[in-house]
C-alpha cells in the first residue's frame, strides 16, 4: 500500500496537552509532511497560510498519539484471533499510534528474523507503529537466555517471556545480568506459577463460586524476590500489570532505594475488582487476576502518586472458542485497545487525577522507558496525534470493534472519552465522523 | 641450597608474590629460553630427579610443557593419567598424596578440577609442588609465561594497560594475571557480558567493562581468554553466534586498542568464537606460539628452583 505524502495541516481551536511539557491550553498545531513544524498558542493569527488543510478541533484536546507497551498480536501464528491488520485498525480507532508486541506469537520472537518478520509485516499495514519484544529465555522456556544481543539489533525493545514469569531464580539472575551487559529492558510478568495455578483472585468470591484462586502473595513474591535480584544485578527490571495494593508499595520501596525499577497496570487493574467475574463471565479472567476493591484503589492511587509509571492495555485477543467455555477452561486475557483511552480518562473524570497525567502515563513514560522517540508534541518530532473528546459518553459494544476478537470485559459498560481523530507521521489514519480507518 | 630470592617450597599461586620474587622467576626463565631454541636442549640441573605431572584433569599442552621442561633439566618425569590412577577407584585425594610421597618424588607438577586441591596436597607431602591450574582459582606458570611474553616484547609491564576478555569467572588464568600484572604495576582492565563477571571482581584492582570497543579502547594487551562451549548454550551466553558477535576479537574491535597491541591467547583456541581467524594468525601481533613456547622455559626454571629448595630442606 503506498501513501501520498501529506502536505501542510493546521489543528486551529485544539485544547492542547502536552505530558512532556506539561502544557495544557488552547493552542495551534501545524504539520508538514510527516513532522510536527510547531505547535504554540497562536501560530497564524487567525489568517493560516493558504496552501494549508484546516482542522477546526473545535476546542477538542489534541495530545501525542498514545504509546501502548503491552499488547498482543496474534500474527504470526493466530490470525484467527487477531492480525497486524486487524490490531492496527484498532489500535488506531483506540488513538494509540505507538505499540510493543509481546513475543508470545507462533514461530515465538525469539530470533531476529522473527523481528524482522513483523517490522516488516506492520510497515505493511501503515497503520499503528509496532515493536516487539524478544523473549527472554528461548521457546519461553525459562530455561536458556535468547540471544538478547542479536534481537536487540534487529528492533527487539526489551525482553520478556511475555505472559510467563521468567521463574528460576538462577535464571532470572543471569538474564538480568546479560541485559545490563547492554543496558537492555527486562519485563516481567510477576507472577509466582506455583501459586498460580488457579482461575481467579483468591477470596472469599473464588470460594463462593468455588473457583480455584490465585493469591495476591503470587505477585507479591515474586515482586519482592525480582526487586533483590536486580539489586544484585544493577539491571532495568520492568514489572508488568501489577494489580495488587502491595506491588504499589514494593515498587514504591524499590524506587526509593534507588534502584532501576518501573511498572504498569492496565485499566483492569484500575477499573475493575474481582465482582466483574460475577456470573462466571469469562471475558473478566484475565492474567493476574482482577483483584479486590482495596486493590483497585491502590492502583488508582499508584497511579495518582506515579508509583505506578505507565498504563498499557495488556490487549488480550482471543476468540469465541477460547472463552465460551467453564470458568475455569476459558482462556486468560481481555481486548484493551479501543477501550484504553477512554477508561483510563475515567481516572480524571472518577478518582480526581488531572487529564495531562493520566496522558503522561500513556505517552511520554512509556516512550521514555522504551528508548522511543514518541509521545510528545515537538517541534521535528513525527506527528503522531490523537484527537479526542474527554468528556463525550458512550458504550462499548464490543461487537463494533475493530480487533478480531470481543473479549472486552468493559463490553456494555458505560464510558467517557471519544477518540475522534488519529493521526500517524502526519496522515490522518482514523477518523470517528467517518468512522473509517484509511 | 636453597634459591635466595624465591625460597618457598611450593608455587601454587601468584597472589602474595613480591615483584621481586616475579621478576626473580622471569629472569630465571629467560636464561633457558636460548637453551630451548638450540640443538642439543638439555641441561644436566636436576639430573637423577624425579619430578611427577599429576593430572586430574585432562590437559594436553600443559602436561607435555611440564613434561618437556623436567626431560630437558635431565629429570625423570612420570605421567599419572587420572584414568589410570586409583583416583577412579576411590582412592581420596590425600591418599594419592600420601601415596605419591612415599615414593620420594622431588617435584610434583598438579592439576585438578577443583579450586584449592592442589593446596590440600601440597600440604601433605615433603617434595614441591608447581600448581598446573586448580579448578577457577590459580594458574601461576601460565600468568609466568604470560608475562614473559610481554615483557620480552614490550621491554616491561609497569604501566601497560592490559584487557581481558572472555570467561573471567571461571578462568584461573585470569585470576593468576590479575595478581601478577597489578604487582607488577600494569592496569588490567576486564570486558565480558556480566554472567561472566565474578562478583566483587573491582575490589581486586581492576577496571570492568561490558563494552568491547570501550574496554580495548588504547590497551597495550589484549589476552583473550577461552570459553568453553558448555558456558555458551544458554546458561551463561545466549549463543556461540551472539558471543563472536559480541565478544568475539575481530579487526573492527581490535582496530580500538593501540596499533602495537599484542594479542594473547592462553589456549586452546575457539576460532569463531572468541576469536577470529585473521586476528589469531596475525604473524606481527599475535603471541599466541611465542607464549606456547616460552611456558617450557618458564616451567624449567620453576622446577629447578622448587626441587633445590625441596633438596635443601
Amino acid at each position: 500500500m503506498s501513501i501520498a505524502a501529506p502536505g501542510k495541516v493546521a489543528y486551529i481551536n485544539a485544547r492542547i496537552i502536552d505530558p512532556a511539557t506539561g502544557f495544557d491550553g488552547p493552542g495551534e498545531l501545524l504539520t508538514i509532511g510527516e513532522e510536527i513544524a510547531d505547535v504554540g498558542r497562536k501560530l497564524f493569527e487567525g489568517k493560516p497560510p493558504k496552501d494549508v488543510q484546516i482542522i477546526d478541533c473545535d476546542g477538542q484536546c489534541l495530545a501525542p498519539g498514545l504509546v501502548d507497551m503491552r499488547v498482543q498480536l496474534r500474527e504470526p501464528g493466530e490470525e484467527h484471533k487477531e492480525s497486524l491488520k486487524s490490531g492496527c485498525e484498532a489500535a488506531v480507532a483506540g488513538g494509540v499510534t505507538t505499540m510493543v508486541g509481546l513475543p508470545n506469537t507462533n514461530p515465538i520472537i525469539d530470533d531476529e528474523a522473527t523481528v524482522e518478520y513483523v517490522a516488516r509485516r506492520a510497515r505493511k499495514q501503515a497503520l499503528t507503529k509496532v515493536y516487539v519484544y524478544g523473549a527472554a529465555t528461548k521457546g519461553l522456556l525459562g530455561k536458556e537466555l535468547a540471544e538478547m544481543g542479536l534481537l536487540a539489533e534487529a528492533g527487539a525493545l526489551g525482553f520478556t517471556d511475555a505472559t510467563k514469569a521468567i521463574a528460576d531464580a538462577q535464571v532470572l539472575r543471569r538474564a538480568l545480568a546479560y541485559a545490563a551487559t547492554f543496558n537492555f529492558l527486562i519485563i516481567q510478568h510477576p507472577e509466582e506459577p506455583s501459586l498460580a495455578n488457579g482461575v481467579m483472585n483468591t477470596g472469599e468470591i473464588s470460594t463462593r463460586m468455588g473457583l480455584s484462586g490465585i493469591p495476591r502473595e503470587a505477585e507479591i513474591i515474586m515482586l519482592e524476590r525480582d526487586l533483590r535480584l536486580v539489586a544484585m544485578t544493577g539491571a532495568r527490571y520492568h514489572a508488568a500489570h501489577i494489580s495488587t495494593a502491595e506491588s504499589v508499595e514494593i515498587i514504591a520501596r524499590a524506587k526509593a532505594r534507588g534502584l532501576n525499577v518501573t511498572c504498569d497496570t492496565a485499566p483492569f487493574y484500575f477499573a475493575l475488582n474481582e465482582m466483574a467475574v460475577g456470573d462466571y463471565r469469562t471475558f473478566a479472567k484475565l492474567s493476574p487476576p482482577l483483584r479486590t476493591e482495596d486493590d483497585r484503589q491502590a492502583i488508582v492511587e499508584g497511579l495518582r502518586s506515579g508509583i505506578i509509571d505507565c498504563i498499557a492495555s495488556d490487549h488480550a485477543p482471543h476468540d469465541q472458542d477460547s472463552k465460551r467455555l467453564p470458568f475455569a477452561q476459558a482462556a486468560f486475557g481481555g481486548s484493551g485497545l479501543e477501550t484504553l483511552l477512554a477508561v483510563s480518562i475515567g481516572l480524571h473524570h472518577s478518582a480526581d487525577m488531572k487529564l495531562i497525567d493520566v496522558l503522561r502515563r500513556l505517552t511520554v513514560e512509556p516512550a521514555a522507558l522504551l528508548g522511543l522517540d514518541a509521545g510528545r508534541l515537538a517541534k521535528g518530532k513525527k506527528a503522531d496525534l490523537v484527537m479526542f473528546n474527554p468528556d463525550r459518553g458512550w458504550k462499548v459494544v464490543a461487537d463494533d470493534f475493530r480487533s478480531k476478537s470481543k473479549n472486552s470485559p468493559f463490553d456494555g459498560q458505560p464510558v467517557q472519552g471519544k477518540v475522534l481523530r488519529t493521526v500517524i507521521d502526519g496522515r490522518c489514519v482514523f477518523s470517528a465522523t467517518s468512522g473509517a480507518v484509511s | 641450597m636453597r634459591d635466595q630470592v624465591f625460597p618457598h617450597r611450593h608455587l601454587l599461586g601468584i597472589e602474595g608474590l613480591t615483584p621481586i620474587e616475579i621478576n626473580h622467576l622471569l629472569d630465571c626463565s629467560e636464561r633457558y629460553i636460548a637453551l630451548n631454541r638450540s640443538t642439543h636442549k638439555t641441561t644436566e640441573a636436576l639430573k637423577g630427579r624425579t619430578i611427577i605431572n599429576l593430572f586430574f584433569e585432562n590437559s594436553t599442552r600443559t602436561r607435555t610443557s611440564f613434561e618437556l621442561a623436567g626431560l630437558r633439566l635431565g629429570a625423570h618425569v612420570i605421567n599419572m593419567q587420572v584414568e589410570t590412577s586409583s583416583v577412579t577407584k576411590g582412592e581420596t585425594l590425600i591418599d594419592t598424596a600420601v601415596t605419591l610421597n612415599a615414593m620420594h618424588p622431588d617435584v610434583l607438577a598438579v592439576r585438578h578440577s577443583d579450586s584449592g586441591a592442589v593446596k590440600l596436597l601440597a600440604d601433605k607431602v615433603n617434595c614441591g609442588v608447581v600448581n598446573g591450574g586448580d579448578g577457577s582459582h590459580e594458574h601461576p606458570t601460565q600468568a609466568l609465561l604470560d608475562a614473559l611474553t610481554i615483557r620480552r616484547r614490550k621491554g616491561k609491564l609497569n604501566g601497560l594497560v592490559v584487557a581481558i576478555c572472555g570467561d573471567v569467572l571461571h578462568s584461573r588464568v585470569a585470576r593468576s594475571n590479575f595478581h601478577l600484572l597489578l604487582t607488577m604495576g600494569a592496569r588490567v582492565r576486564i570486558i565480558a557480558p556480566r554472567t561472566l563477571i565474578p562478583s566483587g571482581i573491582e575490589r581486586l584492582g581492576v577496571e570492568v567493562f561490558t563494552d568491547m570497543a570501550k574496554g580495548l579502547r588504547d590497551a597495550d594487551i589484549v589476552m583473550m581468554l577461552r570459553v568453553q562451549h558448555e558456558r555458551m548454550k544458554g546458561s551463561f551466553i545466549p549463543s556461540v553466534r551472539e558471543y563472536f558477535r559480541f565478544f568475539g576479537l575481530d579487526r573492527a574491535k581490535l582496530s580500538q586498542a593501540k596499533p602495537d597491541a599484542l594479542i594473547m591467547h592462553p589456549g586452546p583456541m575457539n576460532r569463531g568464537t572468541e576469536i577470529d581467524s585473521d586476528v589469531a594468525d596475525d604473524f606481527e601481533r599475535s603471541t599466541i606460539r611465542e607464549q606456547v613456547e616460552l611456558g617450557v622455559a618458564v616451567r624449567m626454571a620453576v622446577l629447578e628452583i622448587l626441587a633445590q629448595n625441596g633438596a635443601a630442606a
